[in-house]
């Protein structure tokens, strides 16, 4: 037995490794990503990037269907993708252990809604377990497989980014081989695995039954505990909320839900009973109260903590102080420090392949529609070059719909997608075929910078490398693309602004649908093998400010420039030599001949 | 009646901007706060951090914590590596509590765009809210040394002056986590930072 600091992401890869699991699929997702470059890690297992969710659940689907332990992992938004499969997934069963991790994005850090996916779950009516920290999110690995294994269900362990990034100590045993089933493999079972209807009316009472048979589980399972104390305050909670509960109501009795579908309801009930005052506290939605007022108990929650953003001690101090239950007070609330609130947004790095292209987007008065990943960014001063970001893939299909929607209106705006290269292999390719099969007029961008980029650099289908690095083939977004119909595409390199500027405007010139991929890898990636670093020759420099408005943040503003006229005030541009990659963009955009190479 | 139950907790909030450092100083301290025998939990919010935006990693340690996130007005150090984020984060302090700032100054592109302007009087305003802070030249120092990236290690000798922890924890971790071409060079960094005050 050794102690280990470990994610949640990291505890649950590790759990993953432990009992068994030879087979992992996913796309990544923040804050999901890191379970599966853990796994990826370990020997003998096998672990891979999908193109997006719903492959990447059926891949995992079909694994567990030859009877092996397999491990799916999304963020929230990645289940509305793999939807599909779960719910019919869920009427099939299947032999072998599969988990389902879907990582919950509270107060969105890195997402675009904060859905709460717990309804899923229930939804599906398969088993749903929620660690509080990363010890019971490796063990609930664990406990998930052995409910999917016994009920012919998958698992879903619900985790929220407090769970998957915070760091917590880990005690790391061996891990107990002997516990892990032997696959018997594929064997024919048709009406179980061919949902054709006939047959997914003989799976569907089985759904219900099953449903009725984890409602008993949940009432006796360990993760669903109660620790009593003081019975004036009773507080249900679950997942990380537990954590703040029971750091700021030390005296309260807590009933702890690791087992959040189904929920126990006679625990719940002998819990409710024996306290003066019932509260739940969840982060999103009332999930768990609802369900307590269906069962006609009196029940308060999100009267005091609120539905918007993740929780945090504070809130949940906040609400118990509203409710008159907060056993001490709460201390003055200290203002923000005189210049503390400086925006710091985060932007597209020194380099980026992307600010070139959406720099000249943003000179072509086009609508742009944007879609998700690093070039979301340029959404902010100085660049909004984006008009809307919904959801992966999104751009093409709805920039066709925007097409297709001005048929008969005045307004003769160029419309554009533009997005990435891995978002393009995501779901980007159906959108397109599309806008051929019907005759669309998209101008379409796809931002090759061969790697998922926003979630921190993974592989994709056309990097030419697996998740577990072995090399293997890299489709070629051209051919796709000539293969769909889209026979206008052709590769530009956005480094080259003049070049980028004018190819934009030839496909504005040109009736019909095309493709332009511009073609520059990801600076993170080559971060420490700089070009050419450009300076500012402070003799030439007018300070007109052009090179800041390509939000570059190796480019700042210096001294003032002596002006004996005394008109405006105007000062130096600045290019901080440490950070600066060489993309020369800025010496494009002056007109003063200001910035020059520095002579290695 | 305040609140005594968290104060037996020693609570560290390490701010920055991305790629600075943040998360390997908070990721080193508390392994050696685990090493020490002591319950660590330690949380941040990945995603943006290679992207230049806010950073902040909030590490706890003591018999047992529970959230792994310091409430405001609790933290008992402040350990900044750039000048306008420890103004940002200031009120996460006790009234008691310490800064560590580093007086680098990372100008964001926003306040070009006219989204706001850099807090030039930062110092004033930290000396007149916080008892001794401390303000370090981190970054030339480094480059002193022989590596603007050995800031991190700097600051965090400067912290653990402050915190009860055993020096040759921390040596043997700094020693684990950097390369070992670059080990002496940090541990004379740790020492320069655990002696400046």
């Amino acid at each position: 037995m050794k102690n280990q600091i470990l994610s949640g992401n990291e505890a649950v890869a590790l759990g993953a490794f432990q009992t068994g699991v030879k087979v992992a699929s996913a796309y990544p997702g923040t804050p999901s990503t890191e379970i599966l470059q853990n796994f990826a890690t370990y020997k003998d297992v096998y672990a891979e990037w999908a193109p997006n969710e719903k492959v990447a659940l059926e891949v995992a689907i079909g694994s567990a269907m030859t009877g092996v332990r397999t491990l799916f992992t999304t963020k929230h938004v990645g289940l509305n993708v793999a939807a599909d499969p779960l719910m019919t997934l869920a009427y099939t069963g299947i032999p072998g252990g599969l988990l389902i991790v879907c990582a919950d994005d509270p107060g969105m850090h890195s997402s675009q809604n904060e859905q709460d996916n717990r309804f899923y779950a229930k939804f599906a009516k398969i088993p749903m377990l929620e660690p509080s920290d990363s010890q019971e999110a490796m063990e609930m690995v664990e406990e998930g497989l052995l409910l999917s294994e016994k009920y012919d269900c998958p698992t879903m362990l619900r985790m929220t980014t407090r769970v998957c990034h915070s760091k917590s100590i880990v005690q790391i045993d061996a891990g107990n081989q002997a516990a892990i089933p032997v696959a018997e493999g594929f064997k024919r079972d048709l009406k179980k695995f061919v949902m054709i209807p006939a047959f997914a009316k003989l799976r569907h009472p089985l759904v219900l039954e099953r449903e009725a048979k984890l409602e008993d589980i949940t009432e006796t399972t360990a993760f669903n505990r109660i620790e009593w104390n003081d019975n004036k305050i009773g507080i249900i909670t679950s997942g990380i909320t537990y954590q703040y509960v029971s750091e700021i109501m030390p005296d309260a009795s807590i009933l702890k839900l690791g087992m959040t579908f189904p929920l126990p309801k006679k625990k719940i009930k002998e819990f409710a009973d024996k306290v003066d005052r019932l509260f739940v506290v969840e982060e999103l939605e009332p999930y768990i109260e609802d369900e307590i007022r269906i069962m006609g108990l009196a029940v308060e929650g999100k009267a005091f903590f609120p539905k918007l953003d993740e929780l945090s001690p504070d809130v949940v101090a906040d609400g118990f102080a509203e409710a008159g239950v907060l056993p001490y007070d709460l201390p003055p609330v200290q203002e923000i420090a005189p210049g503390g609130d400086m925006p710091r947004p985060p932007l597209l790095c020194a380099g980026c392949p992307h600010r070139g292209l959406l720099y000249s987007l943003n000179k072509m008065k086009a609508i742009v529609h944007g879609d998700i990943g690093c070039s979301t960014l340029s959404v902010l001063p100085p660049l909004q070059s984006i008009d809307s970001t919904l959801c992966m893939g999104a751009s093409i299909s709805m920039a066709h719909g925007t097409v297709k929607a001005m048929a008969g209106l005045e307004d003769k705006r160029p419309v554009f997608a533009a997005l990435g290269d891995s978002t393009f292999f995501h779901s980007g390719i159906t959108s397109l075929m599309d806008v051929i099969y019907n005759k669309g007029n998209v101008n379409v961008v796809i931002m090759d910078n061969r790697i998922t980029a926003m979630t921190g650099g993974q592989q994709n289908p056309g990097t030419g490398h697996t998740l577990q690095m072995e090399e293997t083939y890299a489709v070629d977004i051209i051919e796709i693309v000539r293969a769909l119909g889209c026979r206008r595409a052709r590769e530009i390199d956005p480094f080259d602004m003049e070049g980028t500027m004018a190819a934009l405007k030839e496909e504005i010139a040109h009736d019909g649908p095309s493709v332009l991929v511009t073609k520059r890898p990801c600076v993170q990636l080559f971060r420490q093998d700089p070009l050419a670093v450009r300076t500012v020759d402070t003799d030439a420099c007018i300070g007109c400010k052009r090179c800041l408005k390509l939000g570059c943040p190796s480019i700042s503003q210096g001294d003032i420039i002596p002006d004996e006229a005394n008109k405006k005030e105007r000062r130096y541009s600045n290019i901080d030599a440490a950070t600066c990659y060489g993309c020369a963009l800025c010496e494009q955009v002056c007109t003063s001949n200001a910035i020059v190479y520095v002579a290695q | 009646m305040t609140r005594e139950n968290t104060k037996k907790t020693v609570n560290v909030l390490v701010v920055g901007t991305g790629g600075q450092g943040v998360i390997t100083a908070s990721e080193i301290l508390s392994d050696v706060a685990m090493r020490s025998g002591f319950d660590a939990k330690k949380s941040e919010i990945h995603g943006m951090s290679q992207r230049g935006g806010v950073v902040t990693s909030h590490v706890r340690y003591s018999e047992n914590v529970a959230s792994p996130i310091i409430m405001e007005g609790e933290a008992d150090i402040l350990l900044s590596f750039e000048l306008s984020e420890t103004l940002r984060w200031l009120h996460f302090l006790r009234p008691s509590g310490r800064v560590i700032t580093s007086l680098q100054k990372i100008i964001p592109p926003a306040v070009y765009a006219g989204m706001g302007s850099y807090p030039e009087e930062a110092q004033t305003v930290i000396k007149q809210r916080i008892t001794d802070p401390i303000f370090v030249d981190a970054l030339p120092m480094a480059e002193e040394l022989g590596n603007p990236r050995l800031v991190n290690t700097i600051l965090l000798g400067i912290a653990s002056a402050m915190l009860d922890l055993p020096v040759d924890t921390w040596e043997a971790v700094i020693v684990e986590r950097v390369p070992p071409k670059f080990t002496e060079l940090n541990l004379v960094a740790f020492d320069r930072g655990r002696n400046i005050t």
